[in-house]
């Protein structure tokens, strides 16, 4: 089968001082998956917005099989056999499998009938799923499940998939790739977005790859390698990032039998937690997201306190302060939202600095500030951190998330702390600044700082730490050295498939 | 079509601008009113905005700005702390009445007796009972997680309740001939929040007002204190993150707000108004809040905004006796003020922008 599912020519879509989209032109073909490669902020969204119908692009045209196709809004796209899996999914927590799905149907058939059906596609495609299940009960890897099984009552011609990895362990990303490969078998085309390079070489037959809103080449991802692809995502070689061989110093920070209930209803409660970190090392936490990290980063931030004896910071007990107390002592932290917990998004980056650097940075004297000091400390975040902005006066939210992202982490570097711990230090930031902010964490440890990284990124984590260890459900797996730990070993770690069963494809 | 577009920052001018183009508005949408209410409409406004400056009567009114400037400024400048931190006290009104009780009962328990001692412990009492009736919800909420609007709305209907009690009970004049109400401060020389100078309506809750003005701006822009409040209200996690504890922030806010309305009470009490009498309070503690969004929850902004409304309070009188409009006009008059304050206040944070329509 090569026949042309949809052919785009020209797809043009600019936003108020940005173009998002400049004469995008490349086909699907039936029974393909097709990757659509590229950085965040390439263009990547608004392009399969278009397709989806809740983008109006402007100028361009799309064909669907032949036909012309320019869907007005997602219902019109839809009914066209267009369907989206996004990257945040649409579910309500409270209510079960078949309720959510049924929400998003025009028409929803009775509950049992819908169960049934739900039940049937499920196993067609090696997606065990049972629908009476409350949602907020579901794994990240399951409540997926829910979307792109609601996608498939629909039967699509074209399946969009948004960054569709990047909740699952390695073991749930192989099934995953075998629906997908059932799916394409029948013809399905599969548009499947991400910037994981290796993914996509197991997986896709074509990649298009975008850079800065433009298509810069086609390739066959099984015969081009990772580092091309790089290479054509960022328009240039980057350094990635150097290590210096070190010395470990002390224990600096020493959290045993850690165990706090969630502040949230539908959150991770932390289990018995163990870990300790020496100066000069790095400690890289993975695991799939909502398995506990944002209860540790605010267990260990002073967000959340706990039992006083459970954490120790260089040998006192710090559980029952709060983030100031911890911050006098050295333990400094960085929150993976940017935006409003980081930040605040309307106060300028001069005051932005003050938010974390007020007393160890001196910026205060018996509480009058001094304006003039912090202005000074934020002009040397934004120089020594090659933060691009206008200057210290600008309001946060007007930056990138790359600049953002690297002023707040250099907001905690150079305060020079004892212990660092960050949460998703490089989510959503650009290749460049990425790999600066991983650099500015290894020369931290290198001048003896502890430092903790929680990241669902793994090369991330493969790229900086010393030792690795997961958080699964609240728990942290046993904590080994980072060199030479197989991607087997690793999902194990996760968690494995999540209690999923391994799909049982009929090929 | 019109298309509204975030801008990357908010507009410095648009901040300063939006209270003069909300005013201008309320003048154009006034006039309207009151042009269906049969009356000549710049007549009306002029009325309003022009006669207690420069009118005929103007030597009695210029005074008049400051006595009911005053007790708006005191009150919003509490608020607009609050109000920055996101914890919304409504019930300055009822804050102000026990200020004015307590401040009135502590001086009215010396009477005869003659002290300069009496005024400073009339204020302090005044204060206090302002920042005793602010902590109930205060302490509800950080207890119980009791939401603070309503409690601190309700309160005020308390209050009234006291207030009345007071002034037909505890504190009624025993010379009064069984009239209700407190004696009168006015013939009372240690208790009198007398005008410092003649004739110029200038009393110490203006100087009050003057420094809490001075204080809060401080507060704001060169404390920490001011920089957790404002950073509680744009980022709540933000200020989880930087330390602050939303508790405290609470029971500064609610504190503090408490007791520059229970000291507007009492310099009112003391003063103008004379006596603790049943319609002692005229709805101050509410107008307050027009007055701290008015000014931009801004310290100057408000001492600017409580004279406007003080402005539309004394031009509003005059229009009701001279035009005979009703009472009800002039209250809708300063209801639309903070009305289209708060909708002309989108372009502090967006623009219009014409855009031709699209062709489907």
């Amino acid at each position: 089968m090569t026949k042309t599912l949809l052919r785009i020519s020209g797809l043009t879509k600019a936003y108020p001082g940005v173009i998002a989209n400049s004469d995008v032109s490349f086909e699907i073909t039936e029974g393909e998956v097709h990757a659509l490669l590229g950085e965040n902020g390439a263009g990547k969204s608004t392009l399969v917005k278009m397709i989806y119908g809740l983008v109006k692009p402007d100028s361009g045209t799309m064909t669907l099989r032949g036909a012309p196709f320019a869907p007005t809004e997602p219902r019109a796209a839809r009914a066209a056999g267009v369907a989206m899996v996004f990257q945040h999914f649409s579910l309500f927590d409270a209510l079960n499998v078949a309720e959510n799905v049924a929400l998003g149907m025009e028409n929803p058939p009775p509950m049992r009938d819908l169960a049934t059906r739900i039940r049937d596609v499920s196993e067609a495609y090696g997606l065990p799923l049972d629908p009476f299940r409350t949602v907020g009960d579901l794994s990240a890897g399951e409540r997926q499940r829910v979307e792109i099984i609601r996608c498939l009552l629909q039967d699509p011609r074209l399946l969009i998939m948004d960054e569709p990895t990047s909740v699952l362990t390695p073991q749930e990303v192989e099934i995953l790739f075998e629906t997908l490969r059932k799916l394409t078998s029948e013809g399905v085309a599969i548009l499947y977005i991400s910037h994981k390079l290796e993914e996509i070489r197991a997986l896709c037959d074509h990649a298009t790859i975008l850079r800065l809103g433009k298509n810069v080449g086609t390739c066959i991802p099984r015969d081009t390698s990772a580092r091309e692809m790089a290479e054509l995502m960022v328009g240039s070689a980057f350094e990635a990032p150097a290590r210096a061989g070190r010395e470990l110093g002390d224990v600096a920070l020493d959290v045993t039998g850690l165990s706090l209930g969630s502040p949230g209803e539908f959150g991770t409660s932390l289990r018995n937690i163990h870990f300790t970190v020496k100066k000069g090392e790095i400690l890289g936490i993975g695991g799939v997201a909502g398995n506990g990290q944002d209860e540790l980063w605010g267990a260990l931030s002073g967000e959340l306190t706990t039992d006083n004896e459970a954490i120790r910071l260089m040998g006192q007990p710090i559980g029952n302060l709060g983030p100031t107390a911890r911050r006098d002592r050295g333990l400094l932290t960085a929150p993976e939202e940017r935006l409003g917990h980081a930040a605040a998004p309307e106060m300028s980056l001069t005051e932005n600095a003050l938010l974390t650097g007020a007393k160890r940075e001196n910026l205060m004297n018996r509480g009058f500030l001094k304006w003039a000091a912090t202005e000074e400390f934020a002009k040397r975040i934004i120089k020594t951190f090659d933060v691009r902005t206008p200057g210290p006066g600008t309001a946060a939210r007007a930056l990138s998330g790359g600049n953002l992202q690297k002023f707040v982490i250099g907001r905690e570097v150079l305060q020079h702390p004892e212990v660092l711990v960050v949460n998703q230090p490089t989510w959503g930031v650009d290749a460049a600044a990425a790999a600066s902010i991983r650099q500015a964490l290894l020369d931290l440890a290198a001048n003896g700082t502890a430092v903790i990284c929680i990241s669902q990124d793994l090369d991330e984590l493969m790229e900086i730490s010393d030792r690795f260890c997961a958080l699964n459900e609240g728990r942290l797996s046993d904590i080994r050295p980072a060199q030479g730990l197989s991607v087997d070993e690793i999902g194990l770690m996760m968690g494995g498939a999540h209690g999923m069963e391994v799909a049982h494809v009929e090929a | 079509m019109l298309k509204l577009e975030k801008r990357p920052q908010p507009s410095q001018l648009w901040t300063y601008l939006t209270p003069l183009l909300a005013v201008i508005i309320t003048m154009i949408a006034g006039s309207a009113l009151f042009a269906l209410l049969g009356k000549n409409p710049i007549e009306a406004v002029a009325t309003i905005f022009w006669e207690p400056l420069f009118g005929e009567f103007s030597f009695y009114y210029r005074p008049q700005l400051l006595v009911k400037g005053a007790p708006l400024v005191l009150i919003a400048i509490g608020l607009s702390l609050g109000f920055r931190a996101g914890i919304w006290n409504i019930g300055a009104e009822g804050q102000y009445i026990i200020g004015a009780i307590t401040g009135a009962a502590v001086g009215l328990a010396f009477y005869p007796a003659e002290s300069w001692l009496i005024f400073p412990l009339m204020v302090l009492a005044g204060a206090l009972g302002g920042l005793a009736w602010a902590m109930i919800p205060a302490f509800l909420q950080v207890r119980f997680g009791t939401n603070e609007i309503l409690v601190s709305l309700m309160l005020v209907y308390v209050a009234e309740q006291l207030l009345a009690s007071m002034s037909l009970g505890l504190l009624k004049n025993p010379e009064g001939f069984g009239f209700p109400g407190s004696r009168n401060f006015q013939q009372y020389a240690s208790g009198h929040n007398a005008e410092i100078i003649t004739g110029s309506g200038m009393h110490w809750g203006v100087v009050a007002a003057l420094i809490a003005v001075i204080f809060a701006y401080i507060l704001l822009n060169r404390h920490i204190l001011g920089y957790h409040i404002r950073l509680t209200g744009q980022a709540p996690r933000a200020a989880r993150f930087a330390g602050v504890r939303p508790n405290l922030l609470i029971l500064f806010c609610l504190g503090t707000s408490g007791a520059l309305a229970g000291l507007a009470g009492l310099f009112e009490v003391s003063g103008p108004a004379g006596q603790i009498s049943i319609d002692f309070n005229v709805g101050y503690g509410f107008t307050a809040i027009i007055v701290a969004f008015l000014g931009r929850l801004h310290p100057v902004g408000i001492m600017l905004a409580g004279l406007l409304m003080a402005l539309t309070y004394i031009g509003g009188e005059i229009a009701q006796s001279n035009l005979g409009l009703p009472a009800a006009a002039i209250q809708l008059f300063q209801g639309m003020l903070l009305f289209f304050l708060l909708a002309v206040d989108l372009l502090t944070n967006y623009r219009i922008r014409f855009v031709k329509a699209e062709t489907a």
